[in-house]
C-alpha cells in the first residue's frame, strides 16, 4: 500500500512539474506571437531614415528621431531620480525604521500609490511640476511625475528583496563592531542588489511605455528637435506610436508597428544590460 | 618611567581619537538615518497632494451632486445630456476587467514563479526570467492594440457574438501585462526561501511537488500575498490598454463580451478629450478618481491585516 | 562721367544690400511657437510646422495633442501660443481667458465632412434624411432595428458606431443632428480612435457608424457611404460637396484660436500667414476639405486687422458661409 501511496506522490509531483513547466513557456509564446505580429506589420519601415528623421505628414519621409531621444534622456533623468529615492526609502522602512503605528502608515500609503491609476500621476504632474514648480513642459517635469509614478514599484521590491536577507548576516556584521549604515552599506545591500535590480526592471520598463500621464503634462506629439537638455521640450516612442496608430492612414498603422519595434528593441538593451549585472551579482553569493 | 608614561599617554591619546571618531561616526549615521527618512517621507507628500487634489474638485462636484446618487446610480451619461452621475456602470466595468485578469494571471503567474525557481535549471532561468520581464516592458498601448487586432478577432472564431470592444480582450491583455510582476516578484521570494528547510522536507522523504507546497510556498506567503496585491492594483489602475480594448460605453453588465467602460478609462477620456475645464462634467473625472482611491485604499487595509498575520521569520 | 559711374556703383551696392537684408530677414526669424489642443486639427498643424520650419530653421515649432479641452485650459492660461480646436470656443473658456487677460481670434482652417457609413454589405440603404438620423441618434430613442427607421427595411437590430461623447465630432454632430449639442443616445459602441470605428462597421452588417472623412477615404473600399438628405435631396460627402457646403448639415469647420500675446512675437504672426496661406494645399494631403479660396482670404484680412487692433478678442465668424454652415447647415 505504501508503494501505490508512493507511486500516486510521484505522479503528482510530475503532473505538477509538467504543469508548472508549460505554464512559463506559455509567457514566451504570448510574447512570441505578440513580435511576431508586430514585426510582420512594421520591419520593412526599419530602416536608419526611420531612426534619423523627424515626424512628417508623409509616412515615406516620417521618423522616430525625436521620440527616440526623448524616451532615453526620460530613462535617463527618471532612473537617476527614481532609484535613490526608491532604495533609501526602503533601506529606511526595512531596516531603521521603528515598528509603530507611522511606519505602518506609510506602508500604506506606498501599497495604494502602486494602485493610483497613471493618469492621476499625470494630473500631479501637471499641477506640482508643470505649474507650482514653474518647471514647464519639460523632460525633466515628465521625469518626476514618472518617478513619482514608478516609485511605489521600486520600494515595494526592494523591501521584499531586504527582507530576503537573513538576519544572521546582519548580526554577524553587528557583532563585529560595525554601525547599522556600514552593515546596510556592506553586507545587507549586496546581498538584496539582485532583488532590488528586478524592481528597478519592472518599474523601469513601466515607466518606458507609459502615455496618458505624459501628454497630460504636455509632452509633446510633433517635435522637430532633440531635447538638448533637461528643461527642453519632448516626446516619447509611446505617444508617437499612439499617434501614429489613430490616423487613418494604412502607412501610418505600420510606421506605428515600426516605432514598437523600435521600443522593444530599447527595452531589450535595458533590460540586457540588469540583467547581466544582476546574473554578475547572483553568481557571486 | 618617563617612556612608561608616554605610552601611557600614548594608548590614552588613542583611545580618545576613536571615542572622537566613534562620535563623528554616529553623527554621520544620524545624517543618513535622516535622509532615508525623507525618502519615505515623499511617498507621503505624494499622497498628500493627490488627495488635497482630488478633493478639492470633487469637492465642486459634490456641491452639484448628491454622494448617494453618485454612488449607487446606475445610469452614467455625464456628457450626454440628459446627464446622469450614477458610477455603479463604472465600477462594473473595472470589476469585471479586474477579476477576468486576477483570473488569469494569478494562477499563471505562480506557477510560472515556481517552474523558475524550483525546477528550471539555472541556464534556463537565466534565459525565461528575462523573456518575461520583456513582457513587463511592453507599452500598454500595444497591449491595446494587440487586443483589438488579434485577440479579438481570434476569439470571434469561437464566439461570433463578440463586439470589437469588449471586456474578454481588455482582461485577457491585462493579465499578460501583470503576469510579469508576479511570475518576476514570487521567484525572488520562493528564492529567499532558506535552502535548509527545503533539505529537511526532502529529507524525510518529500516530493518535489509536496516540498513546493507545502514548505516553501507557506513560508514565502506574504512576499506571495505582497506580489499578488502589486498585481492587483496594477490591474485596477490599467488605463490605456482598457481604454483601447474594453471600450467607451457604460453599462451595468457581467457579460464580457460586450463594451463596457471602467473608470481609468473614463478619466484618460475626459481628461485628454474636448470637455472644458471647469465644467461639471470634468470635474466628474475627480469624483471618479477619489472613489477609485478609496476603494484600492479599503482593498489595501485588508491586505496589510492579512499580511501581518502570515509575515514569517526564518531565524 | 565718373560720378555717374560711382553714383551707379554705389545705388547698385545699396540696392545689393537691401535685398540680401530681405532675405535674410525669413531666417532670422527665431524663437519658440507652441501649439496644442485637438488631435484632430494636429495633422494639418503638423504638417503646416513642418514646411514652415523647412523655410525657417531657427524656429522651433511644437504641437501637443491634449485633446481641445485640455488645450483650451492651457492656452486660456496663456502657456500656449495657438489651440487647436475641432469645435469652438465654450462660454466658460472666454471667461476663463477674459479673467487672465489673454485675448484671441477664432480663424476656421479647413472642413471635415462627417461621413455617415455602413457595412459594405448592406444594401438596402440608399440614403438617409436628416430627421431619419435625429430619429435613431436622439436621447431615449426607441430605434432598435432597421425597420423602426423605415417600414420597408428588414426587422435586424441596428448597431450604431460613433465617435467617443467626449470628442468635437461627437459635439458637432449632436448639435447638427439632434438640436443640441451632447444630447445623444447612450447605448452605442464608442470609440475616440475612428481607425476602431472603420474596424467596427466593416466587421458588423448591420453597422451604422460615423466619423471624419478623412477616416472614410482612406477605408473607401472597404465601406459603403450614406447620402445625407439635409433638405435639398440626398449629398454624398466628397470634396467638392463639402467644400462648396452642399453637402449638409455635416460639414463642420475646424479652427486655430491665436493668443493675443503670442501674435506680437514676429514669427507667429509669420506662422499664422504661412498657415493661412498654405492651408488649401496642406489640408487635402492630409485628408481634410479646403475652405473655399475666397473665405482663406476672408481669413486672412480678418488676422491682419486684428494684429493692428487694440480690441482684446474677436469670436465669431464673419466668413458669411462658414457662420451658415454652424447655425443652419446651409
Amino acid at each position: 500500500m505504501t508503494t501505490q501511496n508512493l507511486t500516486r506522490r510521484h505522479r503528482v509531483a510530475n503532473l505538477f512539474h509538467g504543469f508548472c513547466f508549460t505554464v512559463a513557456w506559455t509567457g514566451v509564446v504570448i510574447l512570441g506571437i505578440l513580435l511576431f505580429h508586430v514585426t510582420g506589420e512594421g520591419l520593412h519601415w526599419l530602416d536608419l531614415q526611420f531612426l534619423n528623421d523627424f515626424p512628417s505628414r508623409f509616412p515615406e519621409k516620417a521618423g522616430i528621431r525625436s521620440a527616440l531621444f526623448g524616451t532615453l534622456w526620460l530613462i535617463s533623468l527618471t532612473a537617476t531620480i527614481s532609484i535613490p529615492l526608491g532604495v533609501g526609502a526602503a533601506i529606511y522602512l526595512e531596516e531603521y525604521a521603528p515598528k509603530n503605528s507611522f511606519t505602518r502608515f506609510i506602508d500604506l500609503n506606498i501599497s495604494n500609490l502602486a494602485g493610483v491609476p497613471s493618469i492621476v500621476y499625470g494630473m500631479l504632474g501637471l499641477v506640482i511640476f508643470v505649474r507650482l514648480f514653474d518647471l514647464d513642459r519639460s523632460v525633466l517635469a515628465g521625469s518626476m511625475t514618472m518617478s513619482l509614478l514608478i516609485l511605489p514599484i521600486i520600494i515595494i521590491a526592494s523591501r521584499e528583496s531586504l527582507r530576503g536577507v537573513p538576519s544572521t548576516l546582519r548580526q554577524a556584521a553587528f557583532a563585529l563592531g560595525a554601525t547599522r549604515w556600514q552593515t546596510i552599506y556592506s553586507h545587507v545591500l549586496p546581498a538584496a542588489l539582485p532583488g532590488i535590480l528586478t524592481g528597478f526592471i519592472l518599474a523601469l520598463s513601466r515607466a518606458i511605455g507609459e502615455t496618458a500621464p505624459l501628454i497630460m503634462i504636455g509632452a509633446l506629439t510633433y517635435v522637430a528637435f532633440i531635447p538638448e537638455g533637461p528643461m527642453d521640450e519632448f516626446t516619447t516612442l509611446p505617444i508617437q506610436i499612439f499617434n501614429w496608430a489613430s490616423r487613418p492612414q494604412k502607412d501610418f498603422h505600420e510606421l506605428a508597428a515600426a516605432g514598437i519595434l523600435v521600443l522593444l528593441i530599447v527595452l531589450l538593451f535595458m533590460n540586457s544590460f540588469a540583467v547581466y549585472i544582476r546574473h554578475w551579482l547572483e553568481r557571486k553569493i | 618611567m618617563k617612556s612608561n608614561q608616554t605610552k601611557i599617554e600614548s594608548k590614552l591619546a588613542s583611545e580618545a581619537k576613536v571615542f572622537r571618531g566613534g562620535r563623528a561616526k554616529s553623527w554621520r549615521e544620524e545624517v543618513i538615518k535622516t535622509t532615508l527618512f525623507f525618502c519615505a517621507l515623499i511617498s507621503v507628500l505624494t499622497t498628500f497632494s493627490i488627495v488635497f487634489i482630488l478633493a478639492q474638485e470633487a469637492g465642486g462636484f459634490f456641491q452639484d451632486v448628491s454622494v448617494f446618487d453618485f454612488i449607487f446610480g446606475t445610469h452614467w451619461t455625464p456628457l450626454l445630456e440628459p446627464r446622469s452621475f450614477g458610477v455603479l456602470p463604472l465600477v462594473c466595468g473595472t470589476i469585471l476587467i479586474v477579476v477576468g485578469a486576477a483570473s488569469l494571471a494569478l494562477p499563471i503567474g505562480l506557477a510560472t514563479s515556481i517552474y523558475l525557481s524550483e525546477y528550471a535549471s539555472i541556464r534556463i532561468r537565466s534565459l525565461l526570467k528575462p523573456l518575461l520581464e520583456v513582457l513587463a516592458g511592453i507599452p500598454t498601448i500595444v497591449y491595446g492594440y494587440f487586443a483589438l487586432t488579434f485577440i479579438t478577432p481570434l476569439f470571434r472564431t469561437f464566439f461570433p457574438k463578440i463586439q470589437i470592444f469588449n471586456a474578454f480582450s481588455a482582461s485577457i491583455v491585462v493579465g499578460i501585462m501583470i503576469l510579469p510582476m508576479i511570475a518576476s516578484l514570487c521567484d525572488n521570494t520562493f528564492r529567499a526561501v532558506p535552502d535548509s528547510l527545503r533539505q529537511g522536507a526532502y529529507a524525510v522523504g518529500a516530493t518535489q511537488y509536496e516540498v513546493t507546497t507545502g514548505v516553501v510556498i507557506p513560508s514565502a506567503l506574504s512576499g506571495v500575498m505582497s506580489a499578488f496585491v502589486l498585481a492587483l492594483s496594477r490591474a485596477i489602475g490599467e488605463t490605456m490598454a482598457v481604454t483601447l480594448a474594453a471600450g467607451a460605453t457604460p453599462k451595468m453588465t457581467m457579460d464580457p463580451f460586450v463594451s463596457i467602460q471602467t473608470m481609468t478609462a473614463y478619466i484618460v477620456q475626459v481628461s485628454l478629450g474636448d470637455t472644458p475645464a471647469g465644467t461639471i462634467a470634468y470635474q466628474t473625472i475627480f469624483a471618479v478618481s477619489a472613489l477609485l482611491f478609496i476603494i484600492t485604499l479599503c482593498m489595501n487595509i485588508v491586505s496589510h491585516r492579512l499580511l501581518h498575520r502570515f509575515r514569517e521569520v526564518y531565524e | 562721367m565718373n560720378r555717374l559711374f560711382v553714383c551707379l556703383t554705389l545705388s547698385a551696392v545699396f540696392l545689393f544690400l537691401v535685398c540680401e537684408r530681405n532675405s535674410e530677414a525669413k531666417e532670422r526669424l527665431k524663437g519658440k511657437i507652441r501649439i496644442d489642443g485637438s488631435s484632430t486639427v494636429f495633422p494639418i498643424t503638423e504638417a503646416v510646422a513642418e514646411e514652415f520650419q523647412k523655410l525657417n530653421r531657427k524656429v522651433r515649432v511644437t504641437v501637443g495633442i491634449s485633446g481641445t479641452g485640455g488645450g483650451f485650459k492651457k492656452f486660456s492660461a496663456g502657456e500656449i501660443d495657438i489651440n487647436d480646436a475641432s469645435r469652438t470656443i465654450k462660454r466658460s473658456e472666454i471667461q476663463n481667458a477674459e479673467q487672465n487677460g489673454v485675448g484671441f481670434i477664432e480663424l476656421p482652417v479647413a472642413y471635415d465632412g462627417l461621413s455617415v457609413v455602413i457595412n459594405r454589405n448592406n444594401n438596402f440603404v440608399d440614403h438617409l434624411t436628416v430627421t431619419e438620423l435625429r430619429k435613431i441618434w436622439q436621447p431615449g430613442s426607441t430605434v432598435m432595428n432597421w425597420s423602426d427607421v423605415r417600414p420597408e427595411w428588414p426587422e435586424k437590430a441596428i448597431h450604431l458606431y460613433g465617435p467617443g461623447t467626449d470628442s468635437g465630432t461627437f459635439d458637432y454632430f449632436t448639435k447638427v443632428i439632434n438640436g443640441k449639442s451632447q444630447s445623444s443616445r447612450s447605448d452605442f459602441t464608442a470609440s475616440e480612435d475612428d481607425n476602431v470605428l472603420v474596424m467596427g462597421v466593416t466587421g458588423d452588417e448591420n453597422s451604422l457608424g460615423y466619423f471624419g472623412f478623412a477616416y472614410y477615404w482612406e477605408n473607401r473600399f472597404k465601406l459603403k457611404l450614406v447620402p445625407v438628405d439635409g433638405g435639398e435631396g440626398p449629398v454624398s460627402p466628397s470634396e467638392k460637396t463639402i467644400n462648396d457646403g452642399t453637402y449638409k448639415p455635416l460639414s463642420r469647420p475646424i479652427f486655430i484660436y491665436v493668443n493675443k500675446t503670442g501674435s506680437k512675437r514676429a514669427e507667429v504672426q509669420e506662422f499664422v500667414r504661412f498657415y493661412i496661406k498654405s492651408a488649401p494645399i496642406l489640408t487635402k494631403e492630409v485628408g481634410y476639405i479646403p475652405l473655399p479660396a475666397k473665405e482663406y482670404k476672408n481669413v486672412q484680412d480678418r488676422f491682419e486687422k486684428w494684429l493692428k487692433n487694440p480690441l482684446l478678442s474677436e469670436k465669431v465668424s464673419s466668413g458669411a458661409k462658414i457662420k451658415k454652415v454652424l447655425l443652419e447647415g446651409n
